[in-house]
């Protein structure tokens, strides 16, 4: 039976009852008085010499408070870039400088021209359209194998190419996999794309900005995952404001999946101009504007080789990825295709000798960068496609072939720079058995065949590094930051706590599992807990929420917190008992001296700390407050198997997911029924990927895809009820809940299982000549592959 | 710019709106009813839907003008008497139907207008009612679930029961 409070219960959400009444406070909610509203004019071509930028007749129309352009920026930094990656040459990546409005050049669709400000949104509107642009269209670079062959238009005139790039890892394992891959008993080889998507999360961004004269002080209101992040970047690099002056606010956020992590210039803009116009300044973006300015996800090109030995060991894997960077270099996006995705390479399998290269790229499109799961999809869609076309060349069963390959012995340190420290790869491969009944598969097949559809079961493994990040290490890797995470438990007198913590929630509902954590701790209700997040002005330096990262890390600083909290509590509660420190003992919210019946309230001992009549003064301070910081030793390692059924129909090509079942093992569960949300979201995100979206462009750089009328968001009958399962645990090792993170399995996960599912379908059917079709698998791509 | 009347979740208000002034901006700008959102520009999404006149309309569709005289209910009207949640909201919080909450307003009026056409729907039914519907956090399994359970339907716990 699950707990009915604390760690291990389904508590219901808090937050619940503002969303569900209408009362949530999303940044496009707040309206700061007197604000005026930018648009911001945006090139509607791919790649162009700006000859000129007429604002006369624009400023001079109704409402129209000031115009700005990239002129009115030269003395403002560059949008930075948070990762630098070392290319296999040792030589650092080129990183192109990021204008806040286009200087000299526009470089991508939706690339931000000039900025109108208005006392109106639709004033803005109006007038950006009387901007006369003067552009002097340039060839567009678009492809990025073209992109970097020889003599193509440069994204960038002052970097010597559209590299970005040239990684290798382990380089120093480059001619021993050659080698292996040379002598191998056979070897499996896929090309493949991982497709453009754009994250879409359902709030579009926002930014407000506002200034005070009276103090110098700057307030940015913004759609954020991490609002220190947008301070310290915003603040030291882009506009010299220091932290003490520049106060950032992320209140509820209506979803993230990464496009919310980065640093973009609409935030640069409005805190800029608030200060010029001495007006608050607010930007509401469009969904349309999204597509075109929110970073992109995912879009690699890949060649994958898996080598075996006779008995059907892993011997050797080696890749060649493009990964597209975009038009600019986007907070982390040189982390994503690297250090996200190379050291994830050996998935769940002993795998001895493992080469990764990954080029990436400048192309005329939106930046690129982390999306749910962030180079980690990328590399389990490679390896667990790879895995299965060569179970099927090897005549074996594609489960089998994983076992007998699993990594079984932990820790496991891989050979591409990674230790796992625990994992149960057969037990969640178990768990999925039992669920999927894979035994009625043939019955359920028999029925397709009888409505005339084929039917197909798709099954893989995945790995994901999670609980992002020790910094010691990152800082190694080109992390330009540390990647901790903070919370201060302040304890007020009459015992209710308040945790201010540095993650964020945008959805992923901290407010309720956080509070479980430090409830359960001292053994005192739930509702006794208040977690704060979200406001630079009153929360601890933290890095925010991305990389399944929030209990992992923030988690284990609220227990660090609460620990010292505890420590000092029991402090007061051995005066008050005139017992020795090492005899108290704290559970259900009492406090007793072991061996006796003596006791005191929780409440009893945080009213003594603010109201400190009988008190050890001369030994600890009055008050009841801490702060911890907590840097992990290592990732998690979140890891799981999931299963696929799908039908397809002859006629149409039409795929339909009939059965998916995921069995992950995320280590110890605080919330069971927000675990479940996360896969449920992140599978249908994944099944997005596998059959319905992509982000496109044409050959000139036109954005295809730019709204809801184009892009394919999975809706409510595209996904069937998911059948999950979290009950194989092998708790973390090296954090203090033991726990790995779920935020992103889902979207990581399922892609492979899908499209392994539908090659599934179209053998059994007798398309023996169908090893691979790249997602997304729209009835038109599936329909060709048959015919 | 010119004057429109309409009742709000029972109160009479009024305002000056200009002709392309969308029912959806004169709720969150002219009148601070920042419950109902806006989440695309192509009437795709769904964040939007209230009711007018007891029917379930995406209120960027509409011009506030056309909603001069009508009855509008939003999710700030949606909640019982006393404040408490109604039957659909508890069931979306009993079945974790939301995440990060921001299609939650839209997809609650979509429900309440479902199930006073089909008091009990199949699970099929749901799906297909929730096409102008998009939400990008639940994978829409326990939006589903909660929705039927509004129905009076038994539906499956969380798999950790």
């Amino acid at each position: 039976m699950p707990k009915d409070s604390g760690i291990g219960a389904a508590s219901k959400r808090r937050e619940d009852v503002r969303f569900l009444t209408g009362n949530g406070r999303y940044t496009d909610d707040i309206n700061v008085n007197g604000q005026a509203y930018v648009h911001f004019l945006r090139s509607d071509v791919a790649h162009a010499k700006i000859n000129g930028i007429n604002t006369e007749a624009a400023a001079a129309m109704p409402g129209v408070v000031r115009i700005f352009t990239g002129a009115d920026f030269e003395g403002v930094g560059s949008i930075p870039c948070g990762w630098q990656v070392t290319d296999r040459h040792g030589a650092p990546m080129q990183e192109p400088a990021h204008p806040v409005l286009a200087q000299g050049k526009v470089r991508h669709v939706g690339d931000p021209i000039a900025a109108v400000v208005a006392d109106s949104p639709a004033q803005a509107r109006d007038a950006a359209e009387a901007i006369e642009l003067d552009l002097e269209e340039l060839p567009a670079v678009i492809d990025m194998k073209a992109a970097v062959a020889d003599g193509a238009t440069k994204v960038h005139d002052d970097l010597t190419s559209n590299l970005c790039y040239d990684w290798g890892f382990v380089e120093d394992n480059r001619e021993a996999v050659d080698e292996a891959i040379k002598n191998a008993a056979h070897v499996t080889t896929l090309e493949l794309v991982n497709n453009r998507l754009v994250a879409n999360p359902m709030e579009p961004r926002v930014a407000v900005g506002d200034y005070s004269f009276a103090t110098d002080e700057h307030t940015l209101y913004t759609t954020s995952q991490n609002p220190h992040v947008i301070r310290l970047l915003m603040g030291a690099f882009v506009l010299g404001i220091p932290e003490h002056k520049l106060r950032v606010v992320a209140p509820d956020v209506g979803g993230g999946f990464g496009t919310k992590i980065f640093h973009y210039a609409e935030e640069a803009f409005v805190t800029f101009a608030a200060k010029q116009l001495r007006r608050p300044v607010k930007w509401t973006c469009s969904r349309s504007e999204a597509f075109m300015s929110d970073a992109h996800g995912r879009d690699h090109v890949t060649k994958i080789e898996l080598a075996l030995d006779a008995d059907n060991n892993f011997t050797a894997l080696r890749t060649e990825t493009y990964a597209n960077m975009g038009a600019y270099l986007s907070t982390f996006a040189p982390s994503v295709p690297t250090w996200l995705h190379g050291t994830l390479m050996a998935g769940n399998y002993k795998t001895p000798l493992i080469y990764v290269n990954v080029k990436a790229v400048f192309t005329n499109t939106v930046p690129v960068d982390a999306y749910r799961g962030a180079g980690r999809p990328e590399a389990t869609f490679q390896l667990e496609r790879v895995v299965d076309k060569a179970a099927r060349e090897l005549g074996v069963d594609p489960i089998e072939l994983r076992k007998q390959n699993f990594i079984t012995e932990f820790p496991y340190a891989t050979p591409v720079a990674v230790e796992y420290d625990t994992g149960d790869y057969n037990g969640t491969m178990d768990a999925l058995e039992k669920m999927a009944d894979f035994a009625g598969f043939d019955a359920r097949l028999a029925e397709s065949k009888a409505k005339g559809k084929l039917r197909g079961l798709g099954v893989n493994c995945y790995i994901e590094a999670c609980g992002i990040a020790p910094s010691a290490l990152v800082g190694q890797l080109g992390a330009r930051a540390g990647l901790y995470e903070s919370a201060t438990v302040r304890v007020n007198a009459t015992g209710g706590l308040v945790v201010m913590t540095g993650s964020h929630s945008h959805g992923q509902g901290h407010e309720t599992s956080f509070a479980q954590v430090v409830a359960d701790m001292i053994g005192i209700d739930e509702n006794m807990v208040e977690i704060v997040h979200g406001d630079t002005a009153n929360t601890p330096m933290g890095m925010g929420t991305y990389g399944s990262r929030s209990l992992a890390v923030g988690g284990s600083a609220m227990v660090r917190a609460t620990e010292k909290i505890i420590a000092k509590a029991k402090k007061i509660a051995a005066h008050l008992m005139e017992a020795a420190d090492g005899d108290i003992e704290l559970k259900d919210g009492q406090f007793t001296v072991a061996g006796t019946d003596k006791s005191v309230a929780w409440g009893d001992v945080t009213l003594a700390a603010y109201v400190p009549h009988n008190y050890p003064l001369e030994e600890i301070e009055p008050g009841l407050e801490e702060t911890a910081f907590y840097d992990p030793a290592n990732f998690t390692y979140p890891a799981g198997a999931y299963a696929c059924e799908v039908e397809v129909d002859p006629e149409t090509g039409k795929v339909t997911i009939e059965r998916f079942a995921a069995a992950d093992d995320f280590g110890n569960v605080v919330n069971p029924m927000i675990v479940e949300g996360q896969v449920h979201g992140g599978l249908a995100q994944g099944i997005g990927q596998a059959l319905l979206e992509n982000c496109a462009y044409d050959e000139d750089g036109q954005l295809i895809s730019g709204s809801y009328m184009d892009y394919a968001m999975p809706r409510a009958d595209d996904v069937p009820m998911f059948q999950v399962d979290h009950s194989s645990q092998t708790p973390c090792t090296h954090n203090p809940l033991g726990v790995k993170g779920c935020g992103e399995a889902g979207a990581i996960g399922s892609p492979p299982s899908v499209v392994n599912a539908v090659v599934d379908a179209l053998q059994r059917a007798g398309h023996t000549d169908v090893t691979h079709i790249d997602m997304p698998l729209t009835p038109g791509r599936v329909w060709s592959a048959m015919n | 710019m010119t004057n429109v009347t309409m009742k709000i979740n029972g109160r009479e208000v009024s305002g000056e709106v200009e002709g392309r002034t969308l029912l959806v901006d004169f709720l969150r700008s002219g009148q601070g009813m920042t419950g109902t959102h806006v989440g695309c520009d192509t009437s795709q999404c769904g964040a939007c839907v209230v009711h007018v006149n007891g029917a379930a309309v995406k209120s960027c569709t509409m011009f506030a003008g056309e909603a001069d005289g009508a009855e509008v209910t939003t999710i700030e009207g949606m909640a019982n008497a006393d404040g408490s949640l109604s039957t659909i909201q508890q069931a979306f919080q009993d079945h974790h139907g939301l995440q990060c909450g921001f299609c939650t307003p839209g997809m609650v009026m979509s429900a309440a207008a479902l199930l006073k056409e089909n008091p009990t729907p199949t699970e099929a039914e749901v799906r297909a009612y929730l096409e102008g519907n998009i939400c990008r956090c639940t994978g829409y399994h326990n939006i589903v679930k909660a929705i039927m359970a509004a129905s009076g339907q038994e539906v499956a716990p969380i798999a950790a029961e």
